[in-house]
């Protein structure tokens, strides 16, 4: 069992080209900046968006298929979709709002009573069965949508930004809620988000995607160890840089040459940690290999560190204790020489 | 805070204005001959153009359902060459002199119309001058108002409802009646007792192409032309305001577009 689409679609300002595997049991996020064509994506495999090119399958049953014309509507798909603001039927009690899905595939009105009480039982909300979405609060909310998907035994799973329309302190109990009910679906998970946190702490493994294309897929340790992007570097908070390996350096575009403690060679991608740089007034002493100038152009105090964006030929942040910057005496604008180690350097191909 | 000064002229014109609408109701509450109500209301002519009027003026609301809903929600949601000219002309009796709806209602399905003497030689049927006349005097003249409010408050729903219905398996059928057609609710309420209450009040097009034959066609507004200062019709004319009243009253929080 497992799914597998190949999509092509411009909307708008978005060019999307995108091809998914996922395979039984998985769970997936798709991470992604605001426009990368995450939701559009999940909407076409949910049949909701019309492609150029490509195709969807699930199972190996074809749902769209552009070269043969084939094209199941979304109503004869076997998904469930949790929609960004859940979309609760407003006009219906709780209760006929999970019941809805198996009234529509047509179960009998008493059964699909009976099931939907069950689900709502399974995620504690059986006392509101009776109570209108408006009278809940946004987690109840959001494990009435989920169930409300889940009720009519989908064999893929499409989940839109969670957890967006929680406030964020309700939003980590709510997202230890859903690891829980989303671990006890077997079949496909496929879920969006912008949140690195909620992908890592929902999914075996991330597809992450940028302006419409695929930038990086593995699981969360390959994706945050390795990162293959600014977007996600920044995600997690790396320095991250490219260039053209030779025989323990890494040259960059435009000449500067960092020396690293590795034999590939070719393009490859180089990460500092930020508390790896060193802060120095003056032109270091001693051991390390790689120096550069710069002007510190943002200081910012987070939790007990202080990061430093340093603008200059080798443009990078640097994580010092507010203890260091102070005998530093440094302010924005002014010079300063950053400095790292060859061996604190990951290199891994590009 | 300082109130603003309302300069005179303005008051006093407006004072003017709104004397222009309340005196006729005073009038009219006024000279009506409440001792002789009951008896007007309950005498025979009277209680057959109510009973017209209500049956004519329900089953105008019903056919405007039944047709005007699916024009507006093809008018909402199906782009297609002609769409604005099609929605001018079937709302243009909002503004079209009702009597010339009538003329027009003759010349299409009158005994000798365009489609009215095919009516007649195939099936034998005859429209004009019958209480189906009426009725569709009353939908011509009411219905724009249904598919003009239905069709707004299409536009305005959140349609993510409909697709959240779809991918829960919904059929579009289902979609529609159980999705579309609740949360349109209110639009559909508005709409429909707009049209009733126009309905109920048409006079124009139904003297011209239904006639005015009491028990058949004569609806409480031609009764009330018919039976001109007579107790009836100052009797009548109060159960017309009364009513009009109400639907006002129902429906003025979408009149004056508040909460």
């Amino acid at each position: 069992m497992s799914l597998d689409a190949s999509i092509r679609l411009t909307l708008g300002p978005l060019d999307l080209d995108m091809e998914l595997t996922i395979e039984e049991g998985e769970v997936v996020a798709l991470l992604g900046p605001n426009g990368a064509g995450k939701t559009t994506l999940l909407r076409a495999v949910a049949g909701l968006v019309p492609f150029r090119s490509g195709h969807v399958r699930l199972d190996g049953r074809v749902l769209e298929d552009t070269a043969t014309g084939q094209y199941l509507p979304t109503e004869r798909r076997p998904i469930g979709f949790v929609f960004q603001d859940y979309l609760l039927f407003p006009h219906l009690s709780v209760l006929d709002n999970v019941a809805f899905g198996l009234r529509s595939r047509g179960t009998p009105r008493r059964e699909a009573a009976e099931k939907a009480g069950e689900w709502l039982e399974r995620v504690g909300l059986k006392p509101y069965a009776r109570a209108k979405p408006a009278e809940l609060s946004g987690g109840q909310r959001q494990r009435v949508a989920l169930v409300r998907a889940l009720a009519p035994d989908p064999r893929l799973l499409l989940l839109d930004e969670p957890l967006a329309a929680l406030d964020v302190t309700t939003r980590a109990e709510v997202r230890r809620d859903l690891k829980r009910h989303l671990a006890s679906f077997r079949g496909i998970r496929l879920l969006v988000t912008h949140d690195p946190l909620e992908a890592v702490a929902l999914a075996d493994r991330l597809i992450v995607m940028e302006k419409g294309h695929l930038v990086q897929t593995g699981t969360p340790a390959e994706v945050t160890e390795r990162p293959r992007s600014q977007y996600v570097a920044d995600l997690v908070g790396v320095n991250l840089l490219q260039g053209e390996a030779d025989h323990g350096i890494v040259r960059l575009p435009g000449g500067p040459v960092v020396s690293v403690a590795a034999a590939e060679s070719g393009e490859v991608f180089a990460v500092i940690h930020p508390r790896a740089v060193a802060l120095h007034r003056t032109h270091p002493e001693g051991s390390p290999r790689n120096v550069w100038q710069g002007r510190a152009s943002n200081i910012e105090l987070m939790g007990n560190r202080v990061r430093v964006r340093i603008d200059g030929e080798v443009p990078l942040v640097a994580e010092v204790t507010p203890g260091a910057l102070k005998e530093l005496d440094l302010i924005e604008g002014e010079v300063v020489w950053l400095s790292f180690k060859s061996t604190d350097v990951g290199v891994y191909p590009a | 805070m300082r109130r603003e000064r309302v300069p005179i002229v303005v008051v006093v014109l407006a004072a003017i204005g709104a004397a222009f609408f309340i005196l006729p109701l005073v009038g009219l509450i006024v000279r009506s001959p409440w001792r002789d109500a009951v008896t007007a209301l309950t005498a025979p002519e009277t209680v057959d153009a109510l009973k017209l009027s209500l049956l004519a003026s329900l089953s105008a609301t019903a056919a405007g359902l039944l047709l005007g809903v699916p024009l507006a929600w093809i008018y909402a949601r199906v782009e297609f060459p002609g769409r604005d000219l099609l929605r001018a002309l079937t709302t243009l009796p909002m503004v079209l002199p009702p009597v010339v709806g009538g003329i027009a209602l003759l010349l299409a399905f009158g005994r000798r119309g365009l489609f009215g003497s095919w009516l007649d030689t195939t099936f034998g049927i005859t429209l004009p001058f019958t209480t189906v006349g009426v009725v569709m005097a009353e939908t011509f003249v009411a219905m724009p108002f249904l598919i003009l409010t239905v069709e707004a408050g299409l536009r305005s729903m959140d349609r993510r409802y409909e697709e959240a219905a779809r991918a829960l398996g919904a059929s579009r059928w289902r979609v529609f009646t159980r999705v579309t057609l609740p949360l349109i609710g209110p639009s559909l309420f508005a709409g429909a007792v707009l049209c009733w209450a126009r309905a109920l009040g048409e006079f124009g097009a139904t003297i011209t192409f239904a006639g005015n034959f009491p028990g058949v066609t004569q609806t409480m507004p031609l009764a009330v032309y018919l039976l001109l200062d007579t107790n009836t019709s100052f009797i009548l004319s109060l159960v017309l305001l009364v009513i009009s009243l109400a639907v006002l009253v129902g429906l003025r929080h979408r009149w004056l577009g508040s909460a």
